[in-house]
């Protein structure tokens, strides 16, 4: 995919600072000043398939539109391929192709084949090979016979598929997919997932940030957590399991738990983190990684004692264990 | 060669500019009621005195039909590709972005051209206006060349736009003031003296005489000529504006809703 005669890494950031200004007030006007990045750097190499994971408001977006062009870094430097993303922005656009997730950047009243054509020819496709190329990607994200429709009337996932398209149209070096199976159901997410690897396999740089961490672990050859606007670690995906993998995972389904009960979670000795999500109906699974050691399930049993309790499990540390563990997640709130 | 893709660029470009808005419903009924509107209004304001300035009535009330609809397409068309995240995709593609709005404004202006069919037909049929063009030829050439001198005005507001996400206001504020200071519909001979300067600047002044002339015998080259070279100075204006403003929305991130 071009690009033969540079050596170096496809992406290289180099102590990477954002800030972002805000005005509020009109007698006495008062700036506010956000710094989403505070000196972030990585490097990715050619072919590789790096994750960026963090919480929301993490840095992980601000770093992707440094990255391709659409923000300044109020310090630090970054290069695709070797050309400067503030100095040579065009070069570096050529060599790129940006997939973000949700409803929007699609021209909606028109066709999903003329807003391919036009895309083409903005990213200068070969007017000989533009209709090959749309019809090959239309095949590649399984939007074949409905190119001719316009594109208000697809589902969510459609529309993801025709960005992934569009994303690939001038066959770039580096894929910026930023958070691209949000909103997606279960089988879209796991066709999008068939997709970026087998472009992954083709050779396609990727940089990929997402929520699920399920994502990451199966698609990542290399994933950095970012929180706080700085890379927090920076690892493989088996790598960031292990520094978890001696710690004891259980898993409770309970009818209704509180913040209460976390928090007692929380309190038992050697307990590393406790949280709670919605389980299906009015209940509720509470999750305890706790160092190794220890009669854990008594412990936690015990602290649930007054809940009617459905299920309790055992299972192995997962990237999500490794991912709390890194960023501190540690607020205990049952989460919706 | 660069060029030719860039003619390409431009001629998708204002093909999906020109389909979106045609398949926008509210933007066809403003687009087709808002010149009917003027014409009206003016028929009824200057019409009935002097019948022998129906067409110049009819016609100045067109080309506020047109002004309207490029002021509110080219700045529009910024601020919705904003709203609907395409404002980004936009600009990480390799096409300089003067391409993409050069291609917005040019839709425009076509689609602009409609309210001066629309304005004159609506004369001609509901207030009996005589269609006498002394030289139509001359009458499309100077519309046609005054038409884009406005593109080029909105090219230049555009560019604007690309960096304020509240930018409709702007526009909200520019609709009349262009229509006086251009006098297309009141001869700018009647306005105050220190405003006189303001509207020599304007190509949308110039546009406007050329088309008034070619109905009243007036010159009409001259004007047009002005139309041109100030429509080409916007044009340049625009282009310089767009570098500028290109760096100064990377560095404040206003491509972006939030």
């Amino acid at each position: 995919m071009g690009e033969h005669d540079f050596r170096g890494p496809a992406i290289e950031a180099d102590d990477l600072v954002r800030s972002y200004r805000s005005r509020s007030g009109w007698l006495k006007p008062k700036t506010n000043v956000i710094e989403a990045l505070k000196g972030v750097s990585f490097t990715v190499e050619r072919g590789e398939l790096f994750g960026l994971l963090g919480p929301n408001g993490a840095g992980k977006t601000t770093t992707i539109k440094i990255l391709n062009t659409l923000l300044l870094p109020t310090g630090g430097t970054a290069r695709v391929f070797g050309h400067d993303v503030t100095k040579d922005p065009t070069e570096v656009r050529r060599r790129i192709g940006y997939v973000f997730g949700g409803d929007k950047g699609l021209y909606d009243r028109l066709t999903a084949l003329d807003n391919l054509l036009y895309f083409a020819e903005l990213y200068g496709v070969d007017p000989a090979e533009q209709r090959t190329r749309i019809h090959e990607l239309l095949e590649l994200v399984g939007l074949s016979g409905r190119e001719r429709e316009r594109v208000e009337g697809y589902s969510r996932g459609m529309r993801q598929r025709l960005h992934i398209a569009r994303g690939l149209l001038h066959k770039p070096d580096v894929l910026f997919l930023d958070e691209p199976s949000i909103g997606v159901d279960p089988v879209a997410a796991r066709a999008l997932r068939v997709t970026v690897a087998g472009l992954s396999a083709q050779g396609v740089t990727i940089l990929l940030t997402t929520h699920y961490m399920a994502e990451a672990d199966e698609l990542c050859d290399r994933i950095a957590v970012i929180a706080d606007g700085r890379i927090q670690t920076m690892d493989t995906p088996e790598a960031l399991k292990a520094s978890v993998a001696a710690d004891t995972v259980i898993e409770v389904e309970v009818a209704e738990a509180t913040d209460d009960h976390v928090s007692a979670l929380r309190a038992l000795p050697g307990v590393l983190w406790a949280g709670a999500e919605k389980g299906e109906g009015r209940t509720s699974v509470l999750t305890v990684r706790a160092k190794p050691g220890g009669d854990l399930y008594s412990a936690v049993l015990g602290v649930l004692g007054d809940l009617h309790i459905i299920r309790v499990s055992g299972r192995e540390p997962s990237l999500e264990d490794a991912y709390v563990a890194i960023v501190g997640n540690g607020s205990g709130q049952v989460r919706a | 060669m660069r060029w030719r893709w860039l003619v390409r660029v431009v001629h998708r470009g204002v093909r999906a500019q020109f389909l979106t808005m045609s398949r926008a419903r509210l933007l066809i009924v403003f687009n087709v009621l808002t010149p009917v509107v003027y014409a009206t209004i003016a028929m009824y304001l200057y019409g009935a005195d002097q019948p022998g300035k129906l067409l110049q009535v009819s016609v100045g009330a067109g080309l506020m039909g047109v002004w309207t609809s490029v002021l509110f397409g080219s700045g529009g068309a910024v601020q919705n590709k904003r709203w609907a995240g395409l404002l980004e995709p936009l600009i990480s593609t390799p096409a300089p972005f003067w391409v993409i709005l050069f291609s917005i404004s040019l839709a425009t202006s076509i689609v602009g051209m409609y309210a001066m069919i629309a304005t004159v037909f609506w004369g001609a049929v509901f207030f009996g206006m005589p269609l006498a063009f002394p030289s139509p030829v001359l009458f499309l050439t100077a519309t046609g060349v005054c038409v884009l001198s406005m593109g080029m005005m909105g090219m230049l507001l555009a560019s604007t736009f690309v960096f304020m996400r509240n930018a409709n206001a702007l526009a909200n504020t520019l609709d009349h003031p262009i229509w006086l200071l251009s006098g297309m519909l009141v001869p700018i001979a009647t306005l105050p003296g220190w405003m006189q300067p303001l509207t020599w600047v304007l190509p949308t002044t110039w546009g406007a005489a050329a088309v008034h002339n070619s109905l009243d015998g007036g010159p009409v080259l001259w004007p047009m000529l002005g139309a041109i070279v100030l429509g080409a100075v916007y044009l340049t204006l625009a282009l310089l504006a767009l570098r500028r403003v290109e760096q100064l929305a990377r560095r404040q991130a206003t491509l972006a809703l939030a």
